[in-house]
């Protein structure tokens, strides 16, 4: 297979700190990769030695089959670059941050104005083109920092923490646009706090904590290892919560648990759902809620770690102050 | 469909060639200096605190330290062109240090450019800046009554020593805006250190006037050396000497803080 993104056994200390404590990474291209973990786990420190910003102390790792430390200045003509500290200079314009990227990467003046009207068009910044960075809103910020980071028409593209602080519908536009570059054949590593949003758009995930990859694979691999599925069985009335836990442990063949109204069991058989139903329908029990899902990340996360992800210390940025 | 369709998959070149590093560094020139254009204020710092001091020292103090404004201005206008550029050279140190806080330093560190092109592009920029200041004073100056005493050479030579010597002081700003947390620090020092060093020299009031004491300080004080110069080119009087001792100092300050501030900034990033 062809890898966009490898790296072997990375290691970076700051320090005391072991941001990286041999991270192996393989991305196929043209997929997009996550990066999951909380704040601390090692997620940006990777990016930046991957995006040629920071040297490794040990390990190695290539981009676009370019070594990042002995063929930086090629590695840095295939890649682009977001993130909370690549950032576009705040008192230029949208317009005028996206010339100037261009003008770096060598375009010609109008060339350079074309690529930066055609970005601000797509990712709808048009009548923001003339004001300045600075008076931009969270969403439309991280969509210019987007755009800047793919006037070079980068094959591998860093995003760092992309949503963070977006609101519901600026992060639903993101992840559209991140899956309309990957349909165009940009390979994406993706790092995330948001299980929600690495289950969304990464095709594999690596889960990192305290610089180490802790677990790997597609997001339904990931879940699987949770032990499959949860139903949940919430009676109208709460005198027939007897007969529903007999009934779960009957079709299920595992120990029901009884909270706040409610009947959950364990399911690893897609039959199960069916079976409950038309028992419950025989017994004449009105039911107020009836759900069967997926272990969410969160539990993935909670089952490697020990820890949920969000219980993460907030502030150990290691990564960035030691740095 | 997103704008950003593959590039054909060309090789990337290995290395930059010098003359694409020196594009770099122009466009990044001309990024900070566009900067200008939304924020008046920055352009109203480089104008007005220069001009007004000027006027203040010129009227308020220059009948009773020099007998007469007009005497005082032309001894005073080279000594405060020394000051204005000094404390302008802190604006390199700001911008780097905002451009490193801001997170726009790693931006451009992760494009295919010439590694020094940042920071070049900052201190030609801030050198453009420089050029303006000095010649609004000495706009300002001749409509006050300065009158220069060396003619065209004269102007010419004292505007590219000055540029010279604040090219060199211009690294210590490097320094400090590597080294300190954020850019508000960077004016803080400016004005703690900027502000006595300047003060303690005889660019307000002639050396022969202070408590012994002083005057030996003084007399050392790079800014009095700078400022002798700058008469001597200007004005008339001796120039060969200050000029020499001048650049003699530049050449010190560039060798002991472009080397630190360097380091200082590969250590950072």
């Amino acid at each position: 297979m062809d890898y966009a993104i490898r790296a072997e056994g990375l290691v970076r200390r700051f320090g005391a700190t072991t941001a990286l404590a041999g991270v192996d990474l393989a991305v196929p291209t043209g997929t997009v990769f996550g990066l999951l973990g909380p704040n601390g786990a090692g997620k940006t420190t990777a990016v930046r030695v991957l995006a040629t910003l920071l040297r490794a102390d040990e390990g190695h790792a290539t981009v676009g089959g370019f070594d990042v430390v002995r063929d930086a200045h090629r590695v840095r003509q295939l890649i682009g670059l977001t993130g909370q500290y690549a950032s576009v200079d705040e008192t230029l314009t949208g317009a005028e941050n996206l010339l100037l990227i261009g003008r770096l990467l060598g375009l010609s003046r109008a060339d350079a104005k074309q690529r930066a009207r055609q970005l601000l068009a797509d990712f709808q910044l048009s009548d923001a083109a003339d004001r300045a960075a600075k008076t931009f809103s969270g969403g439309m910020r991280r969509r210019l920092d987007l755009a800047a980071s793919l006037v070079g028409r980068p094959q591998v593209l860093f995003l760092d923490e992309p949503t963070t602080g977006l609101d519901p519908r600026s992060r639903n536009d993101l992840w559209d646009i991140v899956r309309a570059l990957v349909s165009d054949g940009v390979t994406v590593l993706l790092t995330t706090q948001y299980l929600e949003e690495a289950d969304q758009l990464a095709g594999e995930i690596a889960v990192v904590d305290h610089g180490r990859v802790i677990a790997q694979g597609t997001p339904e691999e990931l879940k699987a290892k949770t032990g499959g599925q949860t139903l949940t069985v919430r009676p109208s009335d709460l005198a027939d919560l007897g007969t529903v836990t007999a009934i779960a442990g009957e079709v299920s063949g595992a120990t029901p648990e009884v909270a706040q109204n409610a009947v959950t069991v364990a399911v690893n058989d897609p039959g199960v759902l069916p079976a409950v139903v038309s028992r419950l329908d025989a017994a004449e029990i009105a039911v107020a809620e009836l759900a069967l899902r997926g272990a969410s990340l969160d539990e993935v996360f909670l089952s490697l770690t020990g820890h949920r992800a969000e219980d993460a210390e907030a502030g150990t940025d290691l990564e960035r102050t030691s740095a | 469909m997103i704008a950003a369709t593959l590039a054909p998959a060309l090789t990337p070149a290995r290395r930059l060639s010098p003359a694409a590093g020196l594009r770099h560094t122009f466009t990044l020139a001309w990024r900070s200096l566009v900067q200008i254009k939304h924020n008046p204020m920055e352009l109203l710092d480089l104008s007005i605190q220069p001009v007004m001091f000027v006027l203040l020292f010129t009227y308020v103090f220059g009948t009773a330290i020099a007998g007469s404004s007009g005497e005082y201005l032309t001894f005073m206008l080279p000594g405060i062109m020394v000051q204005n550029a000094l404390f302008a050279t802190m604006t390199t140190g700001f911008g780097l240090n905002n451009d490193l806080t801001k997170g726009v330093f790693d931006r451009l560190r992760a494009l295919p450019i010439a590694r020094w092109a940042p920071l070049a592009g900052r201190i030609l920029a801030d050198t453009v800046k420089q050029a303006w200041s000095i010649a609004l004073l000495l706009g300002v100056g001749a409509i006050l009554g300065f009158r220069v005493g060396n003619g065209l050479l004269g102007v010419v030579g004292a505007f590219a020593l000055l540029l010279a010597f604040t090219l060199a002081a211009s690294w210590i700003s490097v320094l400090v805006g590597v080294l300190v947390s954020e850019p508000d620090k960077v004016q803080i020092f400016g004005f703690m250190v900027i502000f006595p060093l300047t003060f303690t020299s005889n660019i307000f009031v002639p050396t022969d006037r202070m408590p012994g004491w002083l005057q030996n300080w003084v007399e050392v004080n790079p800014v009095t050396v700078v400022a002798d110069a700058l008469r001597g080119l200007l004005v008339g009087g001796p120039v060969a000497g200050p000029v020499l001792q001048t650049l003699l100092w530049g050449a010190g300050i560039a060798v002991i803080f472009a080397p630190l501030a360097v380091r200082g900034l590969k250590r950072r990033v």
